[in-house]
C-alpha cells in the first residue's frame, strides 16, 4: 500500500470506526487543508512553501476584536487557563470551554502543576512587554497558533471556536498585564 | 488501613497540598503504586474472568473453552503477546477483545448486539470484557511482545494504524502524536509516553489492561484507546472496529521485544 493509498483507506476506515456522540459529530473527522498537511510524524519536515502557506493562510483567518481592545481582565484568565473541559463528548456543551493552558505551559510561580509540551510563558509579558506589536502578537497566536508556526501542537483556540473573544481578551491580558502574576 | 486507602488518601492529600508539595506526593504514589503490585485488585477481575471463560453461557449453552485466540482451541498461555493477529476462520485481524467476540457469537450463540453490550464497566454494572481481558493477558504475563507483520493483512492494519496515530482533527487539532511523540513531556503532571520510541512504547503497550486506582475499575486496551479519543475531542470510538484494531496493531507491535506485564495498576 502506498503512502497515498494508506492515508486513503486510514479515513474510510476512522469512518466506520466512530460513532456521533454529544457534540461530537463524525464531521470532526473532516481535515481543513492545515490538519492535512499537519498529519505528520514530527521527524518529518515539510518543505519551506509548504509551512510558509500553511502560516499565511491561516494568519488570514485571525479575527482581531472587534472594539480594538485586545486586554481583558487576567483574573478571569487565570480561570480560563485551569479549566481544562469543553469540546469532548463528555462535555456538556452549554458550558464555556476552557484554554487548559497549564495543560501544556507554566504560567505563574504559584501553579507548579504545569505541563511541558509548549514553552514556559512564565514572565511573558515582563520579557516581551506590552506594546501593540506585542499584543496583536498574542492575540493571533491564541486566536490562531498555526498563523506564527505551522503545524503547532497548540489547538487555534479562537479559530476553532473554542475560546469566545472575551475569553480570549482575559487569556492575552494574564499573559501581558503588568499586575497579572505571569508577570510577577 | 488497607493498601488502597492509603494510596486514596495519598492522591487526596496531593490534591489538597497542591503547589510546591504536588512533586513529592506524585513520588510518594509512586511508591504506594510499587507497594499495591503485592496485592493488584486486578486480581479480582482475572478470577472473574476464567469463570466466565470457563462457565457454559449464551444460547448454545457452551463455554469459551474452545476458543482460538491464535494458538489452537483453548491455548490462552502467552497468547495476548501474540495479539493483535490474523484469523484465517475469519479473514480478518482481531485483537483480543474483537476475538472474544467472535467466540462468543460462534461458540455461546449469543448474537453480535448482545455479546458487545457492555464493553466498559461502571460501578455495579459490571463488564464481562474487562474480566476476561484480565484473566486472558494475565496469561500473558512474562511473556515477550511479538506481534508479527508477515500477513499483508496485518502490514496493512499496522499501516492504517500509523495514519491514525498522526491524523490531526477536530476542534482542537489533536492528534495521538499532539501527546505522545516526544520524550520526557507532560501534562499537568502526567509523564505523557513516547508511543514512537521503543523503550516508552514497550512500557506503555506491555502495563495495560490495568486497575485504574482513580476510577476503582480494572480498564482495558480498547477503554484506554476510547478514553484518550474522547481527550482528543474525536467522536466516540467504536467498540472492536477496524480502527480500533488498526491502532492497537500498531502500538502492540510498536512494543515487540516488551515483556509483557499487565494487569498492572495505575494511578
Ligand atoms: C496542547 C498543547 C497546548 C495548549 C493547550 C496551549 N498551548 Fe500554547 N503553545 C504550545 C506549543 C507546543 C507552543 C510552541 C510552538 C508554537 O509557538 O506554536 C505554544 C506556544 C505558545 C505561545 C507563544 C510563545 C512565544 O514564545 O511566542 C503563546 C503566547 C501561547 N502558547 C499561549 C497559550 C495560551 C494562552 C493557551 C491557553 C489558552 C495555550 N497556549 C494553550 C502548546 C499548547
Ligand atoms: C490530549 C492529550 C492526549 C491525546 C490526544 C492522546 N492521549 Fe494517550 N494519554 C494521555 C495521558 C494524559 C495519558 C496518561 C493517562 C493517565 O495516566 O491517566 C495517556 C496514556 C496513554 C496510554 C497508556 C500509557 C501508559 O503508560 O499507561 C496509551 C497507550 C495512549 N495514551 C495512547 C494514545 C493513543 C493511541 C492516542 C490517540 C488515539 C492518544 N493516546 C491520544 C493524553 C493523551
Amino acid at each position: 500500500m502506498s503512502d497515498e493509498e494508506a492515508s486513503a483507506r486510514a479515513l474510510t476506515v476512522m469512518k466506520a470506526s466512530f460513532n456521533e456522540r454529544g457534540q461530537a459529530k463524525l464531521d470532526r473527522l473532516d481535515q481543513d487543508e492545515t490538519q492535512r498537511l499537519c498529519s505528520i510524524p514530527p521527524s518529518v519536515k515539510l518543505p519551506k512553501e509548504v509551512t510558509d502557506r500553511i502560516e499565511k493562510l491561516n494568519l488570514e483567518l485571525v479575527k482581531y476584536p472587534t472594539d480594538g481592545r485586545m486586554l481583558g481582565d487576567w483574573r478571569e484568565g487565570e480561570k480560563i487557563a485551569q479549566r481544562g473541559v469543553g469540546m469532548q463528548f463528555s462535555d456538556n456543551p452549554k458550558n464555556p470551554a476552557g484554554g487548559n493552558c497549564y495543560a501544556c505551559h507554566q504560567m505563574t510561580k504559584e501553579e507548579i502543576s504545569f505541563g511541558t509540551i509548549g514553552p514556559s510563558l512564565y514572565n511573558f509579558g515582563k520579557l516581551r512587554g506590552n506594546s501593540e506589536a506585542i499584543q496583536r502578537y498574542t492575540w493571533g497566536k491564541v486566536w490562531n497558533a498555526q498563523a506564527y508556526s505551522a503545524c503547532s501542537n497548540m489547538p487555534r483556540f479562537g479559530h476553532k471556536g473554542i475560546l469566545t473573544e472575551k475569553q480570549i481578551k482575559d487569556v492575552v491580558a494574564l499573559l501581558l498585564d503588568p499586575s497579572s502574576p505571569v508577570n510577577k | 488501613m488497607n493498601a488502597l486507602q492509603r494510596m486514596a488518601g495519598a492522591l487526596a492529600l496531593a490534591a489538597l497540598a497542591g503547589g510546591v508539595y504536588a512533586q513529592s506526593a506524585v513520588d510518594e504514589i509512586a511508591k504506594y503504586r510499587q507497594q499495591l503490585q503485592d496485592g493488584n485488585p486486578a486480581e479480582l477481575w482475572e478470577a472473574r474472568g476464567e469463570d466466565l471463560w470457563k462457565q457454559k453461557r449464551g444460547p448454545k449453552n457452551a463455554s469459551l473453552e474452545a476458543c482460538d485466540l491464535g494458538k489452537g482451541p483453548g491455548v490462552v498461555k502467552g497468547a495476548y503477546a501474540l495479539m493483535p493477529r490474523y484469523f484465517a476462520d475469519a479473514d480478518r485481524v482481531m485483537d483480543l477483545e474483537t476475538r472474544l467476540v467472535h467466540c462468543m457469537v460462534t461458540l455461546q450463540g449469543f448474537s453480535q448486539a448482545d455479546a458487545v453490550k457492555q464493553p466498559f464497566g461502571s460501578g455495579s454494572r459490571r463488564s464481562n470484557f474487562e474480566a476476561l481481558a484480565a484473566w486472558v493477558t494475565s496469561e500473558s504475563k512474562g511473556s515477550p511482545m511479538n506481534v508479527s507483520l508477515s500477513h499483508p493483512k496485518m502490514k496493512e492494519s499496522y499501516q492504517i494504524g500509523e495514519k491514525m496515530f498522526f491524523f490531526r482533527g477536530g476542534p482542537h487539532d489533536f492528534a495521538c502524536a499532539t501527546c505522545h511523540s516526544e520524550s520526557g513531556k507532560r501534562i499537568r503532571l502526567q509523564d505523557l509516553p513516547n508511543l514512537t520510541e521503543k523503550a516508552d512504547a514497550q512500557r506503555g503497550y506491555t502495563t495495560w489492561p490495568a486497575y485504574r486506582v482513580s476510577q476503582g475499575e480494572l480498564r482495558s486496551f480498547q477503554w484506554r484507546l476510547y478514553d484518550c479519543f474522547r481527550q482528543q475531542r474525536f467522536p466516540e470510538l467504536k467498540f472492536t472496529s477496524e480502527g480500533s484494531i488498526a491502532l492497537t496493531t500498531f502500538l502492540a507491535r510498536n512494543a515487540a521485544g516488551g515483556t509483557f506485564n499487565a494487569p498492572a495498576i495505575k494511578r
